[in-house]
């Protein structure tokens, strides 16, 4: 029979299990692991034998990358979009969270059933009228057109998180600072603001890791390449340099390396932020 | 909830109109609105972006008619192969893996990240890096099947049309695997362990309790887990555009209904055969198909979950 405890004993299962675990770690780090070690070769180099190491520690691709691939104008492109969409799904995110958690107007519903429908939207299969829209706004090839249709696209979500969270916290704290005196924002900002913290970084992961990676929204919405996104300027990047495969590849490395390095460091809040929504509590 | 929240008061009502106001007013101008618009488009007419005439319904028509019902209907089918395959597999291995996950006595952690990094990645890079790793001549995988004489690996993985498809699947399935094995996982994690003890005393085998206690308790898991394959399936863009480009390469192999989309507005350099009428039908069955698919799919599924 076997052990009381699932920790006392390795079972055959076990064994398979493992060993299926190992697999798919291989084949998570095999391609990733070629693409890192491929970017420091050169294209002739990788033309003649595939498979081989780097003979030296050769920054070449790199070099050619961060020079004439634009890569850091992409980069902070990028940091811009992400950054002020993230910052405004958080504040105005909160605001109306807090506003439905606590106050019990008469439109209370209807808004909430409202973000439910934003919620169940997806920007993707609304391009052609963005793009239309934005256009009339004179807000195609600007970085603040895409903030802007990021920050609605993932406010529902944050609505929708933050209300359910400050439902949750005891009322009578908003009370105390009322009868001490404070404002409606006062209360929101010195009450509400440092006890949602935690759910922020939430809120946050879940926001700001799809803008990071989106490709769809600046392949329509942007032409300039002064204004392009890194997941935008890759594809730019890869039709410009198909035959120069070291640079390829180093430039891959550079677009997947900032988030991965993140993700290292914070795997636990990665995990927690984007499976949100799907896993209760 | 039950948490008393008093009516309110004449001061407090401007500041709940500010607190709301920014939300609502991008959420309806950059979500609502343009969804709305989308359902109008399509009984359109148009000649490049502007609008031309009333339409009805012959946007529609036209996609069960020559030259467009082929494209249609040949990315609706390769929407319902990729949603299929994917849920089959990646629900099977996620179930499979978050068992291993969760009986590991020391690394959970560490195996936990493994199987989640890919799923951070923008499909983007996993698209392009695949597209590298596939590369029939210089690519790590052919060259290897070569040095090694094997025939069978050593395929035009992405040039075959008979098999570009399923390989665009499995690079899906790459990407996506650690998603349903963490939401796995977590369903584990949040079953009482008592019952599983108990089962034991009982002289129950591990396969048993996996099979009797552990994989109905998952039912909600597996509910969420379908749906979103379900979603993500049917508006599969980045990896079929990247790899296959917007005409969906080898012979429209890999076309889905999102590219269908997107290459009818914005697919061609030539801005004359731009139709967005047509594009905005496409979009507006795409969008109720999975609306209404969605929330059927979660009605039924939902009912068969049990409580613990």
């Amino acid at each position: 029979m076997s052990a009381p405890n699932k920790s006392a004993a390795t079972l055959p299962l076990d064994i398979i299990l493992r060993f299926g675990l190992v697999i798919n770690a291989t084949m998570v780090f095999i391609p990733l692991l070629f693409i890192i070690n491929s970017s420091f070769r050169s294209s002739s180099d990788l033309f003649v034998n595939p498979l081989g190491l780097p003979n030296s520690f050769d920054l070449t691709n790199y070099k050619l990358v961060l020079t004439e691939g634009d890569f850091a104008r992409y980069f902070l492109n990028s940091v811009i979009v992400t950054f002020t969409s993230l910052v405004l799904v958080l504040f105005f995110g909160a605001c109306a969270g807090y506003a439905l958690a606590r106050y019990q107007f008469k439109w209370n519903n209807f808004f909430y059933l409202f973000f439910l429908a934003g919620l169940l939207i997806p920007a993707k299969l609304a391009l052609v009228p963005l793009f239309i829209q934005l256009k009339n706004m004179g807000l195609l090839d600007s970085r603040i057109g895409l903030i802007l249709v990021y920050s609605a696209g993932a406010i529902p979500a944050a609505v929708f998180i933050f209300t359910g969270f400050i439902r949750a916290l005891p009322i009578d704290l908003d009370n105390a600072a009322r009868i001490d005196g404070a404002s409606e924002f006062q209360v929101f900002r010195r009450i509400m603001l440092p006890l949602i913290f935690p759910v922020m970084g939430i809120v946050g992961i879940y926001s700001a890791i799809p803008i990071w990676n989106d490709f769809l929204l600046p392949l329509v919405f942007i032409r300039d390449n002064s204004k392009m996104t890194i997941m935008q300027g890759i594809s730019v990047f890869f039709g410009e340099y198909g035959a120069n495969w070291g640079a390829l590849f180093a430039g891959l490395t550079l677009a997947a390396l900032p988030l991965v390095i993140l993700y290292i460091i914070l795997s636990g809040q990665f995990i927690k932020g984007l499976t949100a929504g799907a896993t209760k509590g | 909830m039950t948490v008393k929240r008093k009516k309110v008061t004449s001061y407090q009502k401007p500041w709940i109109i500010l607190f709301l106001a920014p939300a609502l007013i991008l959420t309806s101008m950059f979500t609502i609105v343009p969804a709305i618009s989308l359902l109008s488009y399509s009984f359109y007419s148009w000649t490049s972006f502007k609008r031309t005439g009333w339409a009805g319904l012959d946007n529609f028509q036209k996609l069960t008619q020559f030259p467009f019902k082929d494209d249609f209907v040949g990315a609706f089918q390769n929407n319902v192969l990729v949603f299929l395959i994917l849920f089959l597999t990646q629900t099977s291995l996620g179930l499979f893996f978050a068992l291993g996950i969760y009986r590991l006595r020391k690394g959970k952690k560490f195996f936990q990240a493994i199987i989640f990094l890919p799923v951070i990645l923008s499909l983007v890079i996993v698209a392009f890096m695949w597209k590298l790793f596939l590369d029939p001549l210089f690519g790590p995988v052919n060259t290897f099947a070569m040095q090694m004489n094997w025939q069978w690996l050593n395929q035009p993985w992405l040039g075959d049309p008979n098999m570009a498809i399923f390989v665009l699947i499995f690079i899906g399935l790459w990407r996506w695997v650690g998603f349903p094995a963490i939401i796995f996982l977590a369903g584990m994690n949040s079953i009482n362990e008592d019952y599983i003890e108990a089962a034991r005393i009982d002289g129950a085998s591990e396969l048993q309790i996996f099979r009797k206690i552990m994989f109905p308790l998952l039912a909600p898991s597996f509910t969420i887990i379908a749906i979103l394959t379900f979603i993500g399936a049917f508006e599969w863009f980045e990896l079929p555009y990247i790899i296959g480009g917007v005409t969906g390469q080898p012979g429209g192999h890999t076309t889905t209904m999102a590219l269908l989309f997107y290459r009818l507005a914005f697919g061609t350099i030539d801005s004359s055969t731009v139709d967005v009428g047509l594009s905005s039908a496409v979009g507006v069955i795409l969008f109720l198909f999975v609306g209404f698919g969605a929330a059927i799919g979660s009605i039924y599924l939902r009912r068969r979950e049990v409580q613990q």
